[in-house]
């Protein structure tokens, strides 16, 4: 069985995936990075699928539909922010504060 | 087992209820039903006069030693109190009740008259009748609760009908001076509820009767502690001093409620308080004399007051004050029956007055409205010489002042000596009572002089009403003297009720009373004089009354006066007594003042406005808005560091799982 190694990758790209989302700027490549962490997450169901039955391998697919739909929401408010600000660095984009 | 149809006592306070919940609707909905208002609103009366009657004479056929209780319902069943709504009829509350609903009858009987131009008809019947069934509550509840209800809805309605016209501003005040007042000496009622609840457990008045000799000693500081607060209460609602000072204002209602409430009933409720707890004033020698001495006082202070008053009204009341004093005299003494005696009288004699003077200040009312002049018409300045216009009034009102002067044989002059002769018999024993005695003297002689000096003045000498105005003063219509006419009946005859041994009479009220007075009576036997003492103490009394009277025709000057707006200003001792002895001033500066500086100057601008607004409502909004800014500070908007704490948020929950 695969498991172990499986299990690993998957923690390492959920790893990548977070280092990503808090090092990066840019919104884009965050956006990337969170895509990353939910396949890390989708990597893990299958591969715990294998002993605990087919309920991991059917949530993948709805995290593959939840993926998909923040995608299209997701990238369309990156699209309508850029517009905006002329930027997609996060760190200009902080008007909503206290 | 009670006879069956007296189980049916509850009708009596009922039947007024019934009237108020009527006339009530009446004047939310149609106020102007006059006629209705006053066939319910004299009706019920009539009725529970009637209900009265029948249940008096149905009690007397029982020969009852004990008083008959009738527990209704379950009202505050609390663990060890269990107080139930129970009337009880007994010798001392069927003469209360015929008192009430008798004279109450009457008076409604001249308030359809007196009152008919008013557009607040139907509200005054509801009240009215609201009173009479407070009244009625008071007398025939079977423990203090329910006495104490009664005792409060009396001075309700009291205030509602002082402050009856309450658009005048003087008139509302009144209202609200009699409802404060009273509200002191209620605090010493509740007081006195509570120990004798502490003490006995139980207020019902049965068993606190029976079990107060044993639980308190003779002259024990309890039970000296509950008299006294007991007393409190009396001397608020029935204007004693220092509560007195109510009384006088709470003429600014109609005549007919002074005559009712402030005169005839509601104000001798603590007379009916003392009498109803004999027992416990028995036993407390200093209760019983404060009783005695405050009593006597107040008789002769308020007889000095009334010397010298202008206002019809507040001569009476000053009279009225000065005669429950007396009936002070007799309760504190322990002559219980004397006391009653001298309330009944009291109520045929001072209602009488009352509306008599209520007769007056109708006719001259209408005179000065028929000429759209603004004179006083309360002012006996403005009077003289009415005798002339209202004959029926004056000769009614002459009886009621030979009766409370008391001039042989009307029905005052058999209370109130016998007040006085109790008084003097105590004496014998407990010599503080000679000065109570001689101070009762003393006020009867005044009582003499200043009741005369009001018929003079208002009666005789000559008109001072004004040349317009006087052929406009004529006798009120019949619906309102045939009251005074049967008042003056009640007060010719009245003495009757108990003609002392003394004249061969046989006592009937005292011996009526005496199952009432006896467990008292055991405790604090009533003394005994010798017969040429006696006879000695009626001359003496009569006597004094003569002189009295003598003094006011030697002495006053009726065709000296001038009308109240031409008047000067009084001088001296006059000026003294005019102003009431400055006791008002003196409460404004004592109590009043200091009260309306502390609630401005610390509990206002300090409590109030520097401690809960400024320390807890303002200081707690800026703690909270301190907290928000530090909060705030957290919103910086960089994604970045949500995540970040994000992530740590995470991890810590982890770490906390893991382990």
């Amino acid at each position: 069985m695969l498991l172990e190694p499986s299990l690993t990758v998957s923690a390492v790209l959920f790893t990548l995936g977070v280092a990503g989302v808090l090092l990066r700027r840019n919104a884009i490549v965050i956006f990337m990075c969170v895509e990353l962490m939910l396949n890390a997450v989708n990597l893990t169901f299958v591969a715990l699928a294998q002993q605990l039955g087919v309920a991991g391998q059917i949530f993948v697919f709805f995290v593959m539909a939840v993926a998909a739909a923040e995608a299209a929401v997701g990238l369309a408010i990156l699209l309508a922010i850029y517009r905006h600000r002329q930027t997609l660095n996060l760190q200009n984009i902080n008007l909503l504060k206290g | 087992m009670p006879a069956a149809p007296l189980s049916l006592l509850w009708v009596v306070p009922a039947l007024p209820l019934l009237g108020f919940a009527v006339n009530g609707t009446l004047a939310l909905g149609r106020p102007g039903a006059k006629g209705a208002v006053s066939i319910v609103g004299v009706g019920t009366l009539a009725l529970a006069f009637a209900a009265s009657a029948f249940a008096v004479i149905e009690f007397a056929k029982l020969h009852a030693a004990a008083p008959l209780v009738f527990p209704y319902w379950e009202w505050l069943p609390v663990g060890e109190l269990q107080v139930g709504f129970a009337l009880q009829l007994d010798q001392l509350s069927a003469v209360m009740i015929l008192v009430v609903t008798g004279v109450g009858a009457l008076i409604h009987v001249f308030s359809i008259g007196y009152m008919h131009e008013d557009p607040g008809y139907a509200r005054y019947f509801a009240y009215l009748n609201l009173f009479v069934f407070f009244m009625l509550i008071l007398v025939l509840g079977a423990n203090f609760p329910v006495m104490f209800v009664g005792w409060e809805g009396v001075g309700l309605c009291s205030y509602l009908l002082i402050g009856f016209w309450f658009n005048e501003r003087i008139n509302a005040d009144a209202g609200r001076k009699a409802f404060i007042v009273n509200r002191i000496g209620d605090f010493g009622f509740l007081v006195a509820m509570l120990l004798i609840f502490w003490r006995i457990g139980s207020l019902d008045f049965g068993p606190v009767f029976a079990r107060a000799p044993a639980a308190f000693a003779p002259g024990s500081a309890v039970v000296t502690a509950i008299t006294l607060f007991l007393f409190l209460g009396c001397t608020g609602k029935s204007a004693q001093i220092p509560l007195y000072t109510w009384l006088p204002d709470a003429m600014q209602g109609p005549t007919p409620v002074s005559a009712l409430i402030h005169a005839a009933t509601m104000v001798t409720a603590g007379v009916y308080l003392v009498a109803r707890c004999g027992v416990l004033f028995a036993l407390s020698p200093l209760g019983s004399a404060a009783v005695a001495g405050v009593g006597a006082l107040t008789a002769l202070f308020a007889a000095t007051i009334a010397l010298k008053q202008w206002d019809i009204k507040r001569v009476l009341a000053y009279s009225t004050i000065s005669q429950l004093g007396y009936m002070f005299i007799g309760v504190g003494t322990g002559a219980y029956a004397a006391g009653i005696f001298h309330l009944a009288t009291h109520a045929f004699f001072k209602a009488l007055l009352f509306l008599g003077s209520g007769s007056v200040i109708h006719a001259m009312h209408r005179a000065y409205h028929a000429t759209h002049a603004h004179d006083d018409a309360q002012d006996m300045r403005n009077m003289g010489g009415l005798a002339r216009h209202l004959p029926w009034t004056a000769g009614l009102m002459w009886i009621a002042t030979l009766a409370i002067a008391g001039i042989p044989p009307f029905a005052g002059f058999f209370s109130k000596d016998e007040i006085l002769g109790a008084a003097f018999a105590e004496a014998e024993v407990r010599p503080l009572w000679y000065v109570f005695w001689a101070m009762g003297m003393a006020a009867a002689l005044l009582t003499a002089f200043y009741m005369t000096r009001l018929m003079r003045y208002t009666f005789h000498g000559p008109n001072r009403t004004g040349d317009r105005e006087r052929e406009h003063l004529r006798e009120a219509p019949w619906m309102m003297t045939a009251p005074l006419v049967v008042l003056g009946a009640l007060t010719v005859l009245g003495g009757g009720l108990n003609v002392p041994r003394l004249f061969g009479g046989g006592a009937f009220l005292e011996h009526w009373l005496e199952p009432v007075t006896s467990a008292a009576a055991r405790l604090h036997p009533v003394v005994d004089t010798a017969r040429t003492t006696e006879w000695a103490l009626v001359v003496a009394a009569v006597l004094v009354a003569a002189l009295g009277m003598f003094a006011a025709f030697r002495l006053l000057r009726p065709a000296a006066l001038v009308p109240a707006r031409l008047a000067p200003a009084e001088t001296g001792l006059a000026r003294l007594l005019w102003k009431k002895w400055y006791v008002d001033e003196l409460y404004d500066a004592i109590v009043v003042r200091p009260i309306v500086w502390i609630s401005r100057e610390v509990l206002w601008k300090i409590v109030d406005a520097r401690m809960v607004d400024g320390l807890l409502v303002n200081g707690s909004a800026a703690v909270s808005r301190a907290l928000g800014w530090m909060g705030s500070r957290l919103q910086t908007g960089e994604v970045g560091s949500y995540v970040m704490l994000f992530v740590i948020g995470v991890l810590a929950v982890l770490g906390a799982a893991v382990r």
